[in-house]
């Protein structure tokens, strides 16, 4: 019997980092003191309108050309009807009917077998992206039993990004993922953190056999990093498979990603089959956006947005980084991709290698690893290194002229670890670390030697 | 006229508030008002006083008493929509034209009454009791209609005011004001405008700010303007109309506020008769009031011409369907969580949240959201949804194609008949009177058209009957220009109010020769 082909598709929520709200002036931001941030419209006073936030528009376009879209020149907005606590209008405006930008595609890489050596580059089909209101948030007090509700969140501009059905396991979505949330953070469209809530994924995964239909699929929500991501898609899957293969049934529902238990559970019937009753947003016109071609004459600048111009200032995407690497410093694909990954790690890379004569083949290996290692296992930051560039380009230096050994250097490396402030020079010195460079001392060292043997 | 007197003294804004005050203390009986901000009131006629004494007014409208409907929101004083959802409710923030009005120096008497959240054609479906007519107590109506001195039979014979703007009409009908704020989604300006012999004023969709107006159809519905004459109108639509950054919806052009000329010659006029509205009903009163005001134009040279609008009798329904979707989605809401009435049921969210509309709203609005719910369902929003936005573009393009045929202005009745007595009303309900009486004004809702009922003449009864003009979008200055023209020819009577009489003053001459401009 032919094996279970998984299928996974993802619905991302990205927090658009804008100084305000999506419809409203108040403004963003994270941890503020409960209901500080919230104006009348988020509060759904009556008689309040929106009013839709240009640099929103903006982050959603930027977005989505970085993602092979083709921009909708004509978007609407709708509105999605529900009744929550957290969500103060009775409804959320969206864009259901036409989104701004759809048919576009995420290129992303993975290493086969965990080879850091063999890497495939894959990709998933964007369905769509749609601008829409970010919830309130409710905690549920029990011992009291009362639900507090904050609107700081209500009203956040959020972009959806729609993943096709293309990948097949944990791996593939976590990867998808942490491949747009890097380009996310270099278009500065979103800040993409996911502890801080400001993106957020949702699974779709469904599993079924070779040439027949897809399954029933689940939906998997409340994971709140990329590696519970994968852990919950892989479990998911292999649920259903285990359901299926007992002659049980998967039932289309919505279930939590336990990080404890590391296992999926039904959630807690929060809609059921939810009506969402759509209707246009009447108090948002079609949202026009222009390109050079179509931009009218006498605008005011203010009121318009043009793609083309977005488009030129795009800043360089995180595959074109990597490609840049390459062929900038003759590294190897997989090293580029290890550097652009890590926060920083390319900056550090990259101050090291303009501060020594090592050339950048061979710094590659100090980075990724020694310092990366080094980073990894105490859990900090490059910014939080206790080794910096200068430091390292030092040691390298020194290791280079050839005034210490291999050897030597990755204990010097350790010292500066400990981050005591001495420098490689220093630590060589205390640690008589140094080769010896002097040819006649060398003789003279090893003829004794010699001479030692002889008489035994 | 009253603008005149304030600037050279003749009467102090402090006089002239307090009169208007006292006006509508003795008219309470009418009920238009539903909370008299007399301390506010007072303060702003006292800053308005200071500026004229230093020669510096506002503007014309500095010092003028005004009442807003209840369904806009007016800081610190509350807004109730005529509803227990909103009963307390005191919004935090001016709606734009509220504000507008008060930076021109407007002085605020307090909020009218309305039909709840604007669901109504009469003005009775609110929690503080129906509007009366003023009418019901002129010499004019209790001469013709009502048995001499029988007070039980006048206590029942009192009309209704029309709605769901009737607080406002009554209140400018009645002397208490010289302008009054209404709102307009089906007629709900034009409609008690008509029955209160006052002038009633849709402006076209977009031209003036909505924020802060209370929604009941957003994509209807706007703020309606109601004064004693077509001058005062214009008046006051020229401090309202503009952009406003904060509506979405009001379109981008500057927008020059305008004096009306006095039309000499309206021979290059062409006046438009569309058939369809000689609806089934109309009463002979109506009709003749209709026949006559054509047959003026003719004989001053306009040209008047038989025009078609034939998908209006697809209006009601159409409507029907729209508004309800939009009623079901704008009240969703009102949950008790964040302001207005909440219950005191807590088991759960759920609970709080049923109980809390049920408790909140009147018969007319749940019924409405029910209705609007399934329209919107996922298996019927093809069907209802769909379908009327497409009958709706069919109505407005008929308007298109009257406009584009030459024809300059339309003219049709406001109304089917005269205002009923109220205990005659309340025999039908709220969407069955609804249906019969929005059929000759809804359509320029529709079509998001200017429109303006002007008092005609009056019925066999002695009440008001009101003629309806419908304009091109945004051409707010012909349609008044045509509107003022016809004013002048019918010289409607004067309401001869005994509560008025007796307050017979100098200054009340002012006020009763009808106008502010």
């Amino acid at each position: 019997l032919a094996p279970w082909v998984p299928v996974v598709g993802l619905e991302i929520h990205a927090q658009i980092s804008s100084n305000s709200k999506l419809f409203s002036g108040s403004q963003v931001q994270f941890a503020a003191p409960p209901n500080s941030l919230v104006s009348f419209f988020d509060a759904s006073l009556p008689g309040t309108l929106p009013v839709l936030n240009r640099r929103c528009v903006e982050a959603a376009v930027m977005t989505g050309l970085a993602l092979n879209c083709s921009i909708n020149k004509k978007s609407l907005f709708d509105r999605k009807h529900y009744f929550y606590a957290d969500l103060p209008a009775g409804y959320q405006i969206t864009q259901q009917r036409v989104p701004i930008a759809v048919n576009g595609s995420l290129s992303y890489s993975l290493c086969i077998d965990n080879k850091m050596s063999q890497m495939v580059t894959k990709t998933v089909r964007i369905k769509q992206i749609q601008l829409e209101q970010d919830s309130g948030k409710s905690l549920h007090d029990d011992a009291r039993s009362q639900t507090l509700v904050d609107l700081n969140r209500a009203g956040v501009g959020l972009m959806e990004v729609v993943m096709e059905p293309d990948m097949c396991c944990g791996e593939e979505a976590a990867a998808a993922v942490r491949e747009l949330q890097l380009i996310l953070q270099t278009l500065g469209s979103s800040q993409a953190i996911m502890a801080e809530g400001q993106l957020r994924v949702d699974a779709n995964v469904s599993v079924h056999r070779p040439g027949e239909p897809y399954g029933v699929r689940t939906e998997v929500k409340n994971i709140n990093s990329i590696r519970f991501l994968a852990k919950a898609v892989d479990y998911e899957i292999q649920r259903q498979i285990e359901e299926l293969e007992n002659g049980g049934t998967v039932l289309n529902e919505t279930r939590a990603f336990d990080s404890k238990l590391g296992c999926t559970v039904p959630m807690r019937d929060k809609e059921g089959k939810q009506d969402y009753r759509f209707m246009p947003e009447p108090n948002l016109p079609p949202l026009i956006l222009y390109d050079a071609k179509s931009l009218p004459a006498n605008v005011n600048h203010e009121q318009v947005v043009n793609i083309d111009w977005i488009h030129e200032r795009l800043p360089d995407l995180p595959s074109m980084k990597r490609a840049k690497l390459v062929e900038l410093y003759g590294i190897l694909p997989e090293h580029s991709f290890a550097l652009v990954n890590e926060d920083g790690l390319t900056e550090f890379f990259e101050n090291v290698v303009e501060q020594t004569q090592m050339k950048p083949k061979k710094v590659i290996g100090w980075i990724l690893s020694d310092l990366l290692s080094h980073l990894k296992q105490h859990s900090l930051t490059v910014k939080e290194s206790p080794v910096s560039s200068s430091l390292l380009a030092d040691l390298l230096n020194l290791l280079e002229k050839g005034e210490i050994s291999s050897s030597a250097a990755k204990q010097v490396f350790e010292e500066l670890w400990k981050g005591e402030g001495k420098t490689p020079l220093e630590i060589v010195k205390e640690k008589q670390l140094e080769l010896m460079q002097d040819q006649e001392e060398l003789e003279q060292i090893c003829q004794a030697v010699i001479d030692e043997r002889k008489e035994e | 006229q009253i603008s005149a007197a304030l600037k050279e003294g003749q009467v102090t804004a402090t006089e002239l508030c307090q009169r208007c005050l006292s006006l509508v203390r003795s008219t309470k009986f009418l009920n238009a008002y539903i909370t008299v901000a007399e301390e506010t009131a007072l303060q702003q006629a006292e800053e308005s006083e200071k500026r004229y004494r230093r020669g510096q007014p506002l503007g014309v409208l500095d010092g003028i008493p005004v009442a807003v409907k209840d369904n806009f929101s007016t800081a610190g004083i509350e807004t109730t929509c005529a509803s227990n959802m909103l009963k307390g409710y005191i919004s935090p923030y001016n709606a734009t034209v509220v504000q507008k009005l008060l930076d021109q120096g407007a002085v605020l008497l307090g909020k009218t009454n309305l039909d709840e959240f604007a669901m109504g054609s009469g003005s009775t479906d609110g929690i503080f009791g129906p509007v009366r007519n003023p009418w019901s107590y002129s010499r004019q109506y209790k001469e013709k209609s009502v048995p001499k001195s029988d007070p039980e039979h006048e206590e029942s014979s009192w009309v209704i005011a029309g709605g769901s703007s009737g607080g406002s009409a009554a209140a400018v009908s009645s002397f208490t004001c010289f302008a009054a704020l209404g709102s307009d989604t089906g007629g709900s300006t034009r409609n008690p405008a008509a029955h209160c012999g006052v002038v009633g004023l849709k402006p076209t969709y977009g031209l003036i700010s909505r924020h802060g107006l209370i929604p009941l159809v957003n994509s209807m519905d706007v703020p309606g303007i109601l004064t004693r004459c077509v001058d005062d109108a214009a008046v006051v639509l020229g401090s309202l109309a503009g952009h406003d950054p904060k509506d979405s919806t009001t379109i981008q052009d500057t927008f020059q506020p305008f004096e009306l000329p006095s039309l000499a010659d309206v021979s290059k006029l062409s006046i438009g008769i569309p058939k369809e509205y000689h609806a089934p009903g109309l009463s002979g009163d109506v009709l003749a009031a209709w026949s006559r005001a054509a047959d003026l134009f003719k004989n001053a040279g306009a040209k008047v011409v038989e025009v078609s609008l034939p998908h209006t009798r697809y209006s009601i329904v159409c409507y029907h369907v729209l508004c309800t979707a939009e009623v079901a989605s704008n009240m969703a809401r009102f949950d008790g969580l964040e302001y207005g009435h909440r219950s005191d049921m807590n088991k759960s969210t759920e609970s709080m949240y049923a109980a809390t509309r049920r408790e909140g709203f009147n018969d007319v609005v749940r019924g409405r959201i029910l209705s609007g719910n399934y329209f919107l369902l996922k298996q019927n929003y093809e069907n209802y949804f769909v379908k009327a936005q497409k009958v709706r573009r069919l109505i407005a393009n008929d308007f298109v194609k009257v406009f584009g045929s030459g024809v300059d202005v339309l003219l049709t009745p406001t109304t089917l008949s005269d205002a009923v007595p109220y205990v005659e009303f309340i025999k039908e309900d709220n969407r069955t009177r609804s249906t019969q009486d929005d059929i000759l004004t809804q359509a320029a809702n529709m079509a998001g058209l200017p429109a303006v009922s002007v008092p005609a003449a009056l019925s066999g009864r002695g009440l008001p009957i009101g003629l309806q003009f419908i304009g091109r979008s945004f051409q707010e200055k012909q349609l008044l220009t045509v509107a003022k023209w016809f004013e002048k020819q019918v010289k409607f009577p004067m309401i001869q109010l005994e509560e008025v009489k007796r307050h017979e003053h100098g200054v009340l001459q002012h006020q009763k020769s009808a106008s502010f401009s």
